[in-house]
């Protein structure tokens, strides 16, 4: 990718973010939508209609066309649509700007007091915070590896406060804001990393399962959880996380169909953070990820990634619709991966530093505070506090992780089976007593 | 033993009502996989679940084996027992990898505190004239996975009693149905105190050289026996049923007492199953053994057109030709 094309992305974006409060109004007269009032149901539907309706044509049409002549044609096309823009990156639903300013939009609205304002703004500061302290420790040798959130606390974070208690998720193994949410135990997801275990917690505490580091797995079980749930007759729904290397899994396609066939009460929420490792999502998807829901059967829609209140107001939409029994939804949070894929990735190798540069300044924090500044909604007071409760949870961060015990060596044969193995029982009696042969030799050497 | 208890079944048959049964016991209990509900499988061995059960319960799903096996871990993880069909042997592979990375590991990778309790059915041998990838055998791609059990009945009456059983395991178990046995009619007990799942039992018994094998190929063994037997050959024969885990105390039992064994299995003699138990006996039976441990199975390549298995597959005259090598030593 070209620093021009990214500037030129980067532009259409921006653009895009103003054109969503511009279209607000059309829209909103037009349709008559009740979104204010019950924004769930009737939200989801629109959202679904809307998604289906409005990118679908054009990026068709343009799709074999654009690489040797995009530009007049489609803009031509759209005109109607306000401000040109290239196919390939439609508008994103967004409530609040890189500036802090707070945007309205006709199918997703949230209306927050003060206090869960400074509650998103508390959340995505010390997952930060934690996340830092992660990266901290793995290079300090108490981790084996981290990877890094950095960038996408608006997206977990957003969705994460969507979230209700029975509800259950599926994460990747970057989802440490939404663990945060969810109430698990931060020390308990460094577990993994600093290799004592290999998740370990019990994931019907939080409605949180394990980690998944093979990509796109998770969308199946997730799947297959919301087929229990409808059968269960609850109206709890379930979430699977996973990125915009994982939309190539054949796995999520398998998920999207079994999803829609069986109206699974599931929102899959893609974070495209715009890299897989080295490999930008136009390695990945020809079309807008989130498209690809069209052609299951289902809504998609993409949300500023960046924007915690579009995350949640998207992410309680998209819920309701699975809640109400209208199937899945596809949610793509558009969001950039600050750091590294990895603490054992080096980016330098194949991204720009402007690039990087240019996702700087849509902090997903930065603005929240802008914004909570500029209209009063939170002083110093909360500031300073929260800074000194950011750095109690990485002191007690570090403290959990260099206590961690390392695990028994015969945790080896402990849990492969629920109703036990005679190989692994023979296993365990050998390599107990081959270990206890030199406890012996030792005894002996000191007596 | 209430004679109105015994039924003479096919073994699909048996399996069908052991599902039925499992469905009645436990609202838990789930089938799903391809055709499985209106037409009842393409063996029919879920022949009137839906019917009786409904769809809710015995799901026709998407042709999309990693989906089905994926989904099932979900219902699993929700409480739900699955009973997941995968139609036949060959078409496993791209459920291959929730099989290995998901089902099998993550009751580890949680500690012991999810429980994974499905059950996969997989018609699994050859014999029956199919197309390619419908007569394969790889349950070694499954017995090398620690997490999975591995189970093949060879009867009626232990495909009644070892479905029941699988479906109670808490593990998940791998279960393989011999295709070519399917219409082999035998006893069933229904009201029977089975034996353990993991635990082999001896066919037939002898006293001059051990058969082992599972699945299909005991019946095979039988009758090489009772060859033997014509020729003045006392063949004993051990049915494993398990896999994963092996009674290597009931194979090693008998070896003492014959102090030579044969492994036949359908599935490719190298790196299979009868590798690990020639290996083991060895060490556990090397001062009784009066001959090595001698194979019979599949060669080391793709399984062969239909029209060529019948001298692929182990019969009864290559199953003697190795008794009678190992009777030279």
């Amino acid at each position: 990718m070209t620093v021009e094309s990214t500037a030129a992305r980067d532009e259409a974006r921006r653009s895009s973010g103003k054109r969503t409060s511009a279209k607000t109004a059309t829209t909103a007269a037009a349709s008559k939508s009740p979104a204010k009032k019950s924004p769930a149901r009737s939200a989801a539907k629109t959202a679904g209609k809307t998604a289906g309706k409005t990118p679908a044509k054009p990026v068709s049409k343009s799709a074999t066309k654009s690489a040797k002549a995009p530009a007049r044609k489609t803009a031509a096309r759209n005109a109607a649509a306000t401000a040109p823009h290239r196919q390939d990156e439609p508008q994103l639903v967004q409530l609040l700007t890189p500036e802090g300013e707070r945007l309205t939009h006709p199918e997703y609205e949230i209306d927050l007091s003060a206090e869960e304002l400074r509650g998103l703004y508390r959340d995505m500061v010390l997952t930060r915070r934690f996340d830092a302290e992660a990266t901290s420790l793995q290079r300090q040798g108490e981790l084996g590896l981290w990877a890094s959130l950095l960038g996408q606390e608006a997206a977990q974070i957003g969705s994460g406060r969507a979230l209700r208690e029975d509800d259950y998720v599926f994460p990747t193994y970057r989802e440490h804001g939404v663990a945060w949410c969810r109430g698990v135990d931060p020390a308990n997801l460094l577990g993994m990393f600093r290799g004592v275990n290999n998740g370990g917690w019990d994931p019907n505490t939080n409605n949180f399962q394990l980690y998944t580091i093979v990509i796109g797995s998770q969308a199946l079980h997730a799947t297959g959880y919301a087929m229990g749930v409808a059968k269960d007759g609850a109206d709890a729904a379930v979430i699977a996380y996973f990125g915009d290397g994982a939309s190539s899994q054949g796995d999520v396609a398998e998920a999207f169909t079994f999803s829609a066939v069986y109206n699974a009460p599931v929102v899959f929420f893609c974070q495209n953070n715009q890299w897989a490792i080295s490999e930008p999502t136009e390695k990945q998807s020809r079309v807008p990820i989130y498209q690809r829901a069209q052609g299951f059967g289902f809504p998609g829609v993409r949300v500023d990634g960046n924007d915690v209140l579009a995350c949640l107001a998207v992410t309680r939409a998209a819920l309701a619709h699975a809640r109400s029994g209208q199937g899945p939804m596809l949610v793509e949070a558009f969001t950039y991966r600050m750091g590294a894929h990895t603490t054992s990735d080096d980016p330098t190798r194949y991204r720009a530093d402007d690039e990087r540069a240019s996702w700087e300044s849509k902090d997903p924090i930065l603005r929240v505070r802008r914004y909570l500044e500029s209209e009063g909604l939170a002083d110093e007071a909360f500031f300073a506090a929260l800074e000194e409760e950011s750095e109690q949870l990485g002191l007690s961060v570090r403290e959990k992780i260099r206590t961690m015990p390392d695990p028994d060596t015969m945790a080896i044969f402990e849990n492969i089976y629920a109703d036990g193995h005679a190989l692994v029982d023979e296993e365990r009696a050998q390599f107990a007593a081959y270990m206890a042969s030199f406890e012996d030799s030792a005894h002996q050497e000191v007596n | 033993m209430a004679a109105d208890t015994i039924t003479k079944l096919p073994l699909a048959k048996a399996i069908n009502e052991s599902l039925r049964k499992a469905m009645e016991t436990d609202s838990k209990v789930l089938v799903m996989g391809e055709d499985v509900g209106k037409l009842g499988g393409v063996f029919r061995v879920t022949d009137g679940l839906q019917k009786d059960f409904g769809e809710d319960r015995v799901i026709d799903t998407p042709l999309a084996e990693s989906g089905i096996v994926g989904t099932a871990i979900g219902l699993a993880l929700r409480g739900y027992r699955p009973v997941v069909e995968i139609q036949f042997d060959g078409f496993v592979f791209p459920a291959y990898d929730q099989i290995v990375t998901q089902l099998a590991k993550m009751h580890a990778r949680a500690l012991g505190k999810v429980k994974l309790p499905v059950v996969i059915r997989i018609p699994y041998g050859g014999g029956i004239g199919a197309v390619e990838h419908h007569s394969e055998s790889p349950e070694a791609l499954f017995t090398h996975v620690a997490g999975l059990k591995v189970v093949s009945p060879s009867n009626s009456s232990d495909a009644y009693w070892m479905m029941q059983q699988a479906i109670e395991s808490n593990d998940p178990v791998i279960y393989f149905e011999p295709k070519r046995r399917y219409w082999d009619k035998a006893e069933v007990d229904t009201s029977a105190i089975p034996s353990p799942l993991h635990r082999a039992k001896i066919a037939r018994t002898g006293t001059d050289l051990t058969l082992a094998a599972y699945g299909p190929m005991v019946k095979t063994c039988l009758e090489a026996a009772q060859a033997a037997e014509e020729e003045g050959k006392s063949l004993e024969v051990v049915d494993l049923r398990s896999m994963s885990p092996i009674d290597f105390d009931t194979i090693q039992q008998s070896v003492e007492k014959t102090r030579r064994l044969v492994v036949v299995h359908e599935a490719p003699v190298f790196f299979g199953s009868g590798a690990e138990i020639a290996a083991r006996i060895t060490e556990r039976c090397f001062y009784h053994l009066e001959a090595p441990v001698l194979r019979v199975g599949g060669f080391h390549a793709p399984y062969p057109p239909a029209r060529l298995e019948e001298e692929y597959l182990p019969g009864l005259d290559r199953v003697l030709d190795s008794v009678d090598r190992a009777l030279a030593y």
